[in-house]
């Protein structure tokens, strides 16, 4: 595998884009947590986390050596009684926010979580509003509506 | 306001966005290190060119110098070799080595082979130490004060450029040797 | 000398799109009968020319003519020759023809119906077709030309991606592509009708066949994707939420919204406005779609090489495109007016709902996708969003459309009447909520909250769904082919819900160590690993496992996934074995050696996962099934339509 270790420098850049659709080989992580609390939480967490060197991946999903090993610092801090927080916290202390698949909620990333309920709730008032104004329109609209086709 | 011209006021900014997107595409794949300002990650660890010493990050306190992550089996290592042999020579601030994931044997016969540009070098086979740096990929550099704090990182080669224009005007000149 | 005829071909197809454009949109608005009469030549002649040039970069791949650049990056002479064809879009020059082609295609399609429409209408939307064509001609001739020359020429190529080495990259991307292209219809629809400032019923008409139909390709497309993903990719997801993924979701889930509100366009003569955003917007997005795919602003696991002067380029196109649609959206729209009404809980009401929920799921879909690159550019600092962003964002949106779904097709046009319904409803919705139940905890006795609401929505959507029609047939009445396709592609969703919610829940999924011999059970299944031999390829060599499966001493497969090694890019790629039995999914990946002939071996047994694709496909055929209803055959046009058109002339 190490002679596939995708390298960071600008000159292999463009060779790394030439391979469009770069990912073939898989991670078969076999790790077995001994409560199957544990292994939930594993699989979790390897999950919601992103393998640095790749194009999009998660931990879980990544073949490279250094996925590999981040899920055994994963594996070693839950047996060791970590929790979630204090692994997530771990991974982002060494590697910045851009690890978290499932970014955190403050001020920076509000507009994100917040973007669907501000949109239902916006959506909902132009609905409510153009609703009012259809139904205010019904008594004088008296073009029949042809009913032999239903849509 | 006309409330058609939504979808456009819409649009502008996603352009701008997206153009943005653009002048930024080339260093997508760099990714700031949450460490800049922070302490340097302690370690102790052996050292490669005798495993029965042990490097530790708090003996490199109290003077600049640069922390640079690579393996032989990294080809960019190889190219970024020239400009860290020069960088010795220039003798402004010392190179530490972090040897990840290589082979000790294979790791000193390219030292003897191509010139050996470090004060000294760390051996990280577990690859636990590099974790802590938050190193994905190699080469990767670290410009460390004499406070230990993490001041600048390179991602990818060390290129002469990089040396002078980037690492140089972050140390001041009273570090330098002979001042 | 054939690339250089091609390159010749497709120069002059960039001329022909030019003339299209010109005259199909100057002929009308300045009332030249000639330039009118000059627009469907233009049509013929470039799509021969975009015809020829394929037919000339497929001789080169064929021929393995390695002067050719395109050529030497993308085939080698030890690759099948079914490979060699399709490798002809395996990257971003080749693709990008493919989608010329197909627009081509569509165009020469719009042409031949438009025989139908008043000509001068029908010039415009040749005319924005060209105007499309041009851009992407444009764009290909300056920044991606497939025919250039290498020299000296190269002694064999550098490979397909031996991850294109497989029969789906001859489906996937000419039907994805194929939707894509199709919203040009509707966008060039669109633009003609504000050109032309007039958008009537009869518009609504016209545009709803070419709608559904490239929407029905854009379904089919992006399940096609999902099964070669999951298949191929090796870990048994089948949708990831990767922003090529999403680029091609946002414009399916616009022009789910599109198809809907052209309904109420055509049957009330509501929406008009509306619906022509929503039309400028679904082809908006495929657009944007090629420029985050092509220009490498964005980090997927299955993007073209990126080059951020083609990102220039197509940003600049979409700039020209989208804003001057834009722009004249703004400055049509404000004279588009209905005076119809309607009750609160007639249909319209509700396809109004369904197309807020789509739109604003196309939104955060958007909002997760662009979310690096806003957070970048505003100097928010890098972030990734994934699956924990899209999941739960989506199903916000998604629960209540499949709970409004089974009221709006029970709705009448304008005056509700669901209380006539309220029993049919209720009946459905119990007998939905009972499914659910016995899927949930007498079939599989376990699963998370969401997936009894979810498959209990789902069987709701398809019953509601089925009590018309049913209802029609029993009394021997006769279902026409829009009812028809809607019922099944309604029917179609339903499906892919109840799939979708199932699947996630019901996975079982392991990772194990196993040596040779050794076995392992899972789900009732016995998995024994039989050892691994040496296999080889016509252009690869590897490693095949084999695994025997068994149910209570019964054989149920032997499953033989396999590494390959391919030659010359040395890629390492996994290729699973998959196996259906008693409706599930038995998927083997083999992993690492661990030694001492120890191999990790992934397997997943994923109930129902097959239907995910099933109800893609329903819904496609659905699809056509609507577009293909005699109504929209038949309308015919005045045969002279007064000339040029009278600007703002729209019936109140």
């Amino acid at each position: 595998m190490r002679r596939t270790r995708l390298l960071r420098l600008p000159g292999v850049l463009a060779v790394l884009a030439a391979l469009a659709l770069a990912r073939g080989a898989l991670a078969v992580d076999p790790t077995e947590m001994p409560t199957p609390e544990l292994e939930q939480r594993y699989l979790a967490l390897t999950h919601e986390l992103r393998c640095m060197q790749c194009q999009n991946e998660t931990l879980a999903d990544s073949p490279v050596e250094l996925a590999a090993d981040l899920r055994h610092e994963i594996r070693d801090m839950l047996l060791a009684g970590k929790s979630d927080a204090e692994v997530r916290a771990f991974m982002v202390a060494r590697y910045g926010d851009f690890i978290l698949f499932r970014p955190r909620f403050t001020a920076r990333t509000a507009w994100l979580w917040l973007a669907p309920g501000v949109l239902l709730l916006v959506g909902a008032l132009v609905l409510g509003r153009v609703l009012r104004q259809r139904a205010a329109l019904l008594p004088q609209d008296l073009t029949p509506v042809d009913e032999d086709t239903p849509n | 306001m006309n409330r058609f011209l939504l979808p456009m006021a819409v649009f502008v900014p996603l352009v701008a966005i997206l153009a943005i997107g653009i002048y930024h595409a080339p260093e997508k794949d760099i990714i700031a290190s949450p460490l800049l300002g922070k302490p340097a990650p302690d370690f102790s660890l052996p050292d490669l060119a005798d495993a029965a010493r042990t490097v530790h990050a708090a003996d490199l306190r109290g003077r600049w110098y640069l922390f640079n992550v690579w393996g032989t089996w990294c080809g960019g290592c190889r190219a970024e070799h020239e400009t860290l042999l020069e960088i010795r020579r220039a003798n402004v601030l010392p190179l530490v080595g972090l040897d990840w994931k290589d082979d000790d044997a294979q790791a000193r016969a390219w030292l003897t082979q191509l010139g050996n540009p470090y004060a000294v070098v760390a051996v990280d086979h577990a690859g636990r130490t590099a974790i802590d740096y938050g190193v994905y990929g190699a080469p990767e550099t670290f410009l460390i004060n004499p406070q230990g704090l993490v001041v600048y990182k390179v991602v990818g080669e060390v290129t002469h450029d990089v040396w002078t224009r980037e690492i140089l005007p972050r140390v001041p000149r009273a570090a330098f040797p002979g001042t | 000398m054939l690339p250089e005829l091609g390159h010749f071909a497709l120069i002059l197809a960039l001329l022909l799109a030019a003339l299209q454009a010109f005259f199909g949109i100057a002929g009308p608005a300045l009332g030249r009968e000639r330039w009118i009469a000059a627009v469907t030549p233009a049509v013929a002649g470039q799509f021969v020319m975009v015809a020829t040039a394929v037919g000339c970069l497929a001789a080169a791949f064929i021929g393995d003519d390695f002067s050719v650049r395109y050529v030497a990056s993308n085939s080698n002479s030890a690759l099948p020759l079914f490979y060699r064809v399709t490798a002809l879009w395996g990257a971003h020059e080749g693709s990008l023809l493919l989608w010329i082609l197909l627009l081509a295609g569509w165009t020469v399609a719009v042409a031949v119906g438009a025989a139908r429409l008043p000509r001068a209408f029908a010039a415009r939307v040749l005319g924005v077709l060209g105007v499309v064509s041009f851009g992407f001609l444009l764009f290909t001739l300056a920044t991606s030309n497939p025919f250039l020359r290498l020299d000296p020429p190269a002694g064999d190529g550098a490979d397909l991606n031996p991850i294109l080495q497989d029969p789906a990259l001859a489906v996937h991307p000419p039907i994805l592509y194929t939707g894509y292209v199709g919203f040009a219809v509707a966008f060039a629809f669109a633009c003609a009708a504000m050109l032309e400032g007039r958008l009537d019923q009869e518009w609504a008409r016209w545009t709803r066949p070419w709608t559904t139909t490239a929407w029905a390709f854009l379904t089919c497309g992006i399940a096609l994707g999902s099964f070669w993903a999951y298949y191929e990719l090796g870990w048994g997801g089948f949708w990831f939420w990767d922003p090529v993924e999403n680029a091609s979701f946002m414009p399916w889930l616009v022009g789910t919204a599109l198809i809907h509100s052209l309904a109420v366009t055509d049957k009330r003569g509501l929406f008009k406005s509306w619906t022509l955003l929503l039309a400028i917007l679904a082809f908006s997005l495929s657009m944007l779609g090629t420029f985050l795919v092509r220009s490498g602003v964005l980090v997927s696991v299955h993007s073209f090489a990126a080059d951020p002067a083609r990102g220039i380029f197509i940003l600049a196109f979409l700039v020209l495109m989208i804003g001057g649609a834009l722009a004249l959206y703004a400055w049509r729209a404000p004279l588009l007016k209905s005076t119809a009404g309607f009750e609160f809980g007639a249909r319209e009401s509700f396809l109004l709902f369904n197309n807020l929920l789509l739109v604003i799921a196309a939104a955060t879909v958007f909002a997760g996708t662009l979310a690096p690159l806003i957070s970048d550019a505003l100097k928010l600092g890098t972030l990734s969003v994934g699956v924990p962003y899209f999941n739960p964002t989506f199903m916000l949106t998604m629960l209540p459309l499949m709970a409004l779904l089974p009221l709006g097709i029970h709705a009448g046009w304008k005056r509700g009447r669901l209380s006539d319904s309220t029993r049919v409803l209720l009946l459905t919705l119990a007998g939905a909520v009972i499914f659910a139940l016995t899927l949930c905890f007498g079939i599989f006795a376990h699963g998370a909250v969401l997936t009894p609401v979810g498959a209990a929505l789902g069987a709701w959507v398809i019953l509601a769904s089925l009590v018309d029609p049913l209802d029609r047939w029993r009394r021997g009445l006769s279902l026409s082919r829009a009812v028809l396709g809607m019922t099944v592609a309604h029917i179609g969703i339903g499906l892919a819900v109840i799939a979708l919610t199932s699947v996630e829940s019901f996975t079982f999924e392991r990772d194990v160590a196993l040596g040779s011999g050794a076995s392992t059970s899972a789900a009732g299944y016995e998995f024994r690993f039989d050892g691994v031999a040496p296999i080889e390829g016509p252009n690869y060599d590897g490693v095949g496992a084999t695994i025997t499966v068994t149910r209570g001493g019964a054989p149920v497969a032997v499953l033989k996934p396999q590494k390959r090694q391919y030659w010359v890019q040395h890629q390492l790629t996994t290729v699973t074995a998959i196996h259906m039995s008693r409706g599930n999914n038995l998927l083997v990946a083999l992993g690492d050696d661990l030694g001492a002939g120890r191999w990790s071996i992934r397997i997943q047994i994923r109930p129902l996962v097959t239907l995910i694709w099933l109800a893609a496909l329903i819904m496609a055929i659905g699809g056509a099934v609507a577009a293909s209803d005699r109504r929209y055959r038949t309308a015919r046009a005045p045969a002279a339509a007064p000339l040029p058109a009278a600007a703002g002339e729209q019936p109140t």
